[in-house]
């Protein structure tokens, strides 16, 4: 590049700080949402009226048929002369079924018991202001579960009667089975992913093939084994409970996925997360519990939850081998000839997707808000 | 890259009174050998580090110098010869690598801060968990190196909130809260803005006035010069050269090191 000395450029100094100006064009309000994120451009403006029309059409049917025309007290004959609203005195008629199956009339309030304290105690973990939430963190997961299995199950020595685990249904079969396949999956997906990880051959390669075994077969599958084929393995006379194969075979199908889903984690955080820790002299169990575990799991908490989610409503896959959980409940509810009306077997169906909805959305919610606490910045 | 190199340390004059090299050697490594698959990355390694000495370690990348380093405290495995820290013999033995572990520090050149840690934790976490020092003591502990690298106000942030200069400071007083013996420093200034090398650079040199045993692998020449008493260069996985700070860029005696050193201080 040639140098002209003649045209020698002049220094600028500018001395003090320029003001800061308004944004020339609004970056805040409904208006400039609207406009950043509804039509920015030909084809999102398109898409947006398109959504717009979409919505225009289902919402009302939807609303007027869910809400606005349907019935909301009254009986079956109320749901016969209207049928083109939903059926809502079906399920104030059945909800006792619904929530709690055919669970021994008398012994419900065990039910109600568990209920409660499962709410609680998932408030207080939630919530963030709550006192001595390591204290119910250990609670909820160790000592509730047993108390729970006692109280669900019964004992003769402390007074409850026995319930046998074919009468438990409904919604609470349901928590059942999804709260004990969370519970369980979590840790043994974490072992299973860094058993894959492991520089161990035998320990890597066993965790392989259990992982790549039960991710390979469909959860049906897995619950027609546990229901037919595994008692066949079981010596004659030894009897192993119905519901506990299918929650066992329910955490191991789920603890597959979660393990892949932490194993992805792992694979994100840099070595030098290791090299740092073990510098300092942390021992393996410690660098993992301490450093690289909570960084991973972090990473994978849409994952986690997601896994979880599926799980949820995976239970409802329980009913091919006779249990009923929330949806087989109501489609047996639904085929009573008492409530032979056309819009029941509807409301019915759309009772079952409403409550499944707010629990999956919930823990979506839920995770989302962990996520945004967890954030430490070192994101831009 | 390296202009003005001279004046970067500044204000400190290399004063050797402060700085007295004991006559025990705390580490010493004996013809050692090291291959990645069948590529053999360090040669023939001899090498003894009496107490007190400050050892800069240069060379062109890939020469080996940071794999040097990193064995000291087996993040990387050597296959053949023996070190040995402070007395402890350094082999396959769990028990012993995690004893040296605790008697030496190490300063990455990325940090490799716990972004899920708040500044004051990730310097408490080892004292804490290796240590089994009470809470309370880890943490007064810590506010002091804190302060030595002069970072006690951010004690209560996280990694990701603090400029290149200040994580690296972090990560200096992390290593020395657990009252390491030795430092070995892999290029600590590399991955810095250049504002921000001098910052680090005179925590290095406080450090090495108190005596601390240190071996830097760096590029900050005028570091090496004021502070250093001995000089290694390496190249191709061997040991070329090795000398007294003035000898060694004064008159260096192999025709590597003639050539390494006048790239670097060519320009």
């Amino acid at each position: 590049m040639a140098i002209n000395d003649n045209a020698k450029p002049q220094g600028v100094v500018h001395a003090g700080d320029l003001p800061d100006k308004p944004a020339p064009i609004a970056t805040e309000g409904a208006v400039a949402w609207m406009r950043d994120n509804l039509f920015n451009g030909p084809f999102n403006s398109i898409l947006s009226l398109v959504a717009l029309a979409l919505v225009l059409y289902v919402l009302p049917g939807l609303l007027s048929w869910l809400v606005f025309n349907a019935n909301w007290s009254g009986g079956v004959e109320a749901c016969r002369a209207n049928p083109d609203g939903a059926c809502w005195p079906f399920v104030g008629s059945r909800w006792e079924q619904f929530l709690y199956g055919f669970y021994e009339k008398s012994e419900r309030w065990r039910v109600d018991i568990l209920l409660v304290m499962l709410a609680i105690g998932v408030a207080w973990l939630a919530i963030e202001r709550m006192p001595a939430r390591s204290l119910a963190a250990i609670f909820m997961l160790f000592i509730y579960p047993v108390f729970a299995f006692f109280m669900l199950y019964g004992n003769e020595a402390l007074g409850l009667p026995i319930v046998e685990t074919s009468q438990w249904g409904g919604f609470t079969l349901t928590l059942v089975i999804a709260l004990s396949g969370i519970v369980a999956s979590l840790p043994l997906g974490v072992l299973l992913a860094l058993g894959r990880r492991s520089k161990m051959p035998i320990i890597s390669l066993l965790s392989t093939v259990f992982i790549e075994f039960w991710r390979g077969i469909p959860l049906v599958a897995v619950l027609f084994m546990a229901t037919i084929m595994f008692p066949l393995f079981l010596p004659a006379g030894v009897t192993f409970d119905q519901l506990l194969r299918a929650v066992i075979g329910v955490a191991l199908f789920s603890s597959a996925y979660m393990a892949e889903v932490v194993r992805g984690g792992l694979q994100a955080i840099p070595k030098g997360q290791y090299e740092g820790a073990m510098a300092l002299g942390l021992p393996f169990g410690k660098m993992m519990r301490l450093i690289i575990l909570p960084q991973a799991l972090k990473i994978v908490i849409p994952g986690i939850v997601n896994t979880f989610i599926g799980l949820f409503k995976d239970t409802t896959l329980v009913l091919i081998i006779a249990l009923f959980d929330l949806l087989g409940v109501v489609q047996a509810s639904i085929a009573d000839p008492n409530w032979s009306v056309r819009s029941v077997p509807y409301t019915g169906y759309a009772f079952v997707a409403i409550v499944f909805w707010i629990c999956c959305y919930s823990m979506a919610r839920y995770s989302r808000y962990i996520e945004d606490k967890l954030h430490t910045g070192h994101k831009r | 890259m390296m202009q003005g190199d001279q004046n970067r340390p500044g204000s400190v004059a290399g004063n050797p009174s402060a700085m007295q090299v004991g006559e025990e050697a705390v580490i010493s490594i004996t013809d050692m050998n090291k291959w990645y698959g069948q590529f053999h990355v360090l040669k023939d390694i001899n090498l003894t580090v009496k107490r007190g000495e400050r050892i800069v370690i240069c060379g062109p990348s890939g020469s080996g110098k940071s794999t040097l380093i990193r064995c000291i405290n087996r993040l990387e495995e050597h296959q053949q010869g023996s070190i040995n820290v402070d007395g402890i013999e350094l082999n396959n033995d769990l028990k012993n690598i995690d004893a040296i572990r605790r008697e030496v520090g190490m300063v990455f050149q990325h940090f490799n801060l716990f972004p899920h840690l708040t500044v004051l934790q990730n310097c408490t976490l080892a004292p804490i968990w290796v240590k089994k020092m009470p809470r309370k003591d880890a943490e007064q502990i810590a506010m002091q190196y804190l302060e030595r690298v002069r970072i006690p106000e951010q004690a209560d942030k996280f990694p990701g909130q603090l400029s290149g200069g200040q994580q690296q400071r972090v990560a200096i007083a992390r290593s020395l809260c657990m009252n390491p013996k030795i430092m070995l420093f892999d290029e600590p200034t590399s991955a810095l803005d250049p504002e921000m090398i001098k910052e680090v650079l005179d925590v290095m040199i406080e450090l090495a006035h108190e005596g601390m045993t240190m071996i830097c692998v760096t590029h900050e020449m005028g570091f090496a010069k004021t502070v250093a008493n001995r000089v290694i260069f390496m190249d191709g996985g061997q040991i070329i050269e090795e000398n007294e700070p003035e000898e060694f860029f004064n008159n260096p005696q192999s025709e590597r090191t003639q050539l390494f050193l006048s790239q670097i201080l060519a320009h």
